[in-house]
């Protein structure tokens, strides 16, 4: 069993009165590409900010990377990023200016070089020195996804990371992120709409319904709970209510 | 509290202003439009003979320094909307960037700001109505310190509703200085206000500071009672603001609007 690297006990969320998120706990262990799967209104995003500090818990406990999230939050978020389809980046600025910036804010070292192979990696190195207000939405994807990776991660949280990229992109970044996360033990936290995505890119799965989980395991082990022929057929039954 | 983390949030409004005119246009088209259009009537009234004594220097003057907070409270309100239009707010709030080290970048880069439209405010009163603001003397820098103080206090509380109540509170990054305008004796005495709107002048540090300024160009006496009663003010409302800050981002965190303010 690998380290632990993610552990969540009892967590509550609750917004007057409304429970988002019911008394959850998992874990997740290092180099785990673990989704989040789940209808509209599952509890899927308030769980990501959850473990990203952007809420305040109602109850329960977040461990992270052997640190309690509430009171280390600086030397945890230092070691983890974000990247989502819903945030952007300051239009007037250049990919490297902005680039730039996060990489000061996480203090990399080397900046530059850092900056111009992540570039090079999404393949939006020509674009170094364009405005960000001139990037299509899979350029601005993956200009996200290069700021997500400046600080060399040990933790990803990704938020529909290629909902907005074609599919020859979006299957290079999944084939980068398995990569990545081989050759630097990254744990991904990952959501997609993608079914089929999320069974071939993920190593566990958390089936949020109503803010509880009703599933946790592989997505093989997912499926077979739910009598189901693939990750749709299962999400389907549950967000119709026809899950047993 | 790490200064590299200071250093590249004003790096990343730098090469904002660097590049964008309509924002350069944002600290100098207004302080020029109000010098020119209240300058040149003044000067009209001056030279009809109907001017009361001073009156060019009181105004050009009062003009001159209401610029300087005004544009301190821009520096943190709109520096801050800045992030909310870009969609930028999570990426920042998701990094390791302390509260604190958001608040003091954008306390320096309304600095710059006021620097810059200050600077430029005083040349032209200079070349155009030959109006030297230096004239008040080295009082200029404690007036210029507390008017600073102020318009930070001003503008920490309406970015703090803007992260609460999101865009219907962006208007207060605009209007809430020129509301308290009117009560803080900028181009006329305190003793011209209703007696009931008085003690409301009164507890407003700008008040003291204008008023210590026609002292001065009156006088030629540094009113070091006023400096003291607006410097305790602004420390008042000064950690009052950021108090408010702190609260409502507790609250902001606790609602989970942080994610509805970075996309919205």
């Amino acid at each position: 069993m690998g380290k632990r690297v993610i552990e969540v006990n009892n967590l509550t969320k609750s917004f007057d009165g409304t429970l988002a998120v019911n008394d959850i706990s998992f874990s997740i262990e290092q180099g785990e590409i673990f989704g989040f799967l789940g209808p509209n209104g599952a509890g899927k995003t308030t769980l990501i900010q959850l473990l990203l500090g952007l809420i305040t818990p109602t109850s329960g406990t977040i461990q992270i990377l052997g640190m309690d999230l509430q009171k280390n939050r600086e030397a945890i978020l230092s070691q983890v990023n974000f990247s989502s389809t819903y945030i952007s980046m300051p239009s007037s600025l250049t990919l490297s200016e902005n680039l730039l910036v996060f990489a000061k804010l996480y203090g990399v070292a080397d900046a530059q070089k850092k900056i111009d192979s992540l570039l090079s990696l999404f393949e939006i190195d020509r674009l170094k020195f364009t405005p960000t207000s001139h990037l299509s939405s899979g350029q601005m994807t993956r200009l996200t996804l290069a700021k997500a990776l400046l600080n060399a991660p040990k933790i990803l949280f990704l938020d529909e990371p290629t909902a907005s990229l074609d599919p020859d992109i979006a299957d290079k970044t999944r084939t980068l992120l398995k990569a990545i996360r081989h050759e630097n033990k990254m744990t991904i936290l990952y959501t997609s709409h993608n079914m089929k995505e999320m069974q071939e890119i993920s190593d566990r799965i958390v089936f949020l319904n109503q803010g509880k989980i009703i599933a946790c395991g592989t997505p093989n082990e997912i499926i077979k709970n739910f009598d189901g022929e693939n990750l749709e057929d299962v999400f389907l039954k549950v967000a119709r209510g026809h899950a047993s | 509290m790490k200064f590299y983390r200071i250093a590249a949030l004003i790096q990343r409004h730098g090469y904002l202003y660097q590049r964008s005119a309509p924002r350069l246009m944002e600290i100098f088209f207004w302080p020029l439009v109000d010098l020119f259009v209240w300058g040149f009537i003044t000067l009209y009234f001056a030279q009809s003979q109907i001017a009361l004594p001073r009156f060019v220097t009181f105004f050009l003057g009062a003009l001159i320094l209401w610029d300087i907070l005004y544009r301190a409270q821009q520096g943190i309100s709109i520096s801050f909307l800045e992030e909310v239009w870009s969609k930028n707010l999570l990426n920042l709030f998701v990094s390791p960037m302390r509260p604190s080290e958001f608040l003091i970048a954008l306390m320096t880069i309304s600095v710059v700001k006021m620097l810059a439209a200050g600077l430029v405010s005083a040349a032209i009163a200079w070349f155009c109505y030959s109006f030297n603001v230096f004239l008040i003397g080295i009082s200029l820098i404690p007036f210029v310190l507390n008017l600073l103080v102020m318009g930070w206090a001003i503008g920490i509380v309406s970015m703090s509703a803007i992260l609460r109540y999101g865009q219907q509170a962006e208007v207060l990054a605009w209007g809430l200085g020129f509301l308290i305008q009117p009560f803080a004796a900028v181009f006329y005495p305190v003793s011209v206000l209703p007696e009931w709107i008085q003690p409301i002048a009164r507890i407003i540090p700008a008040s003291h500071i204008f008023e210590g300024m026609r002292s001065v160009l009156e006088t030629g006496r540094i009113p070091y009672q006023e400096l003291v009663i607006a410097m305790v003010l602004n420390a008042v409302y000064l950690s009052a603001s950021i108090y408010f800050f702190y609260y409502n981002l507790r609250v902001v965190k606790d609602k989970g609007l942080l994610l509805h303010r970075g996309v919205e």
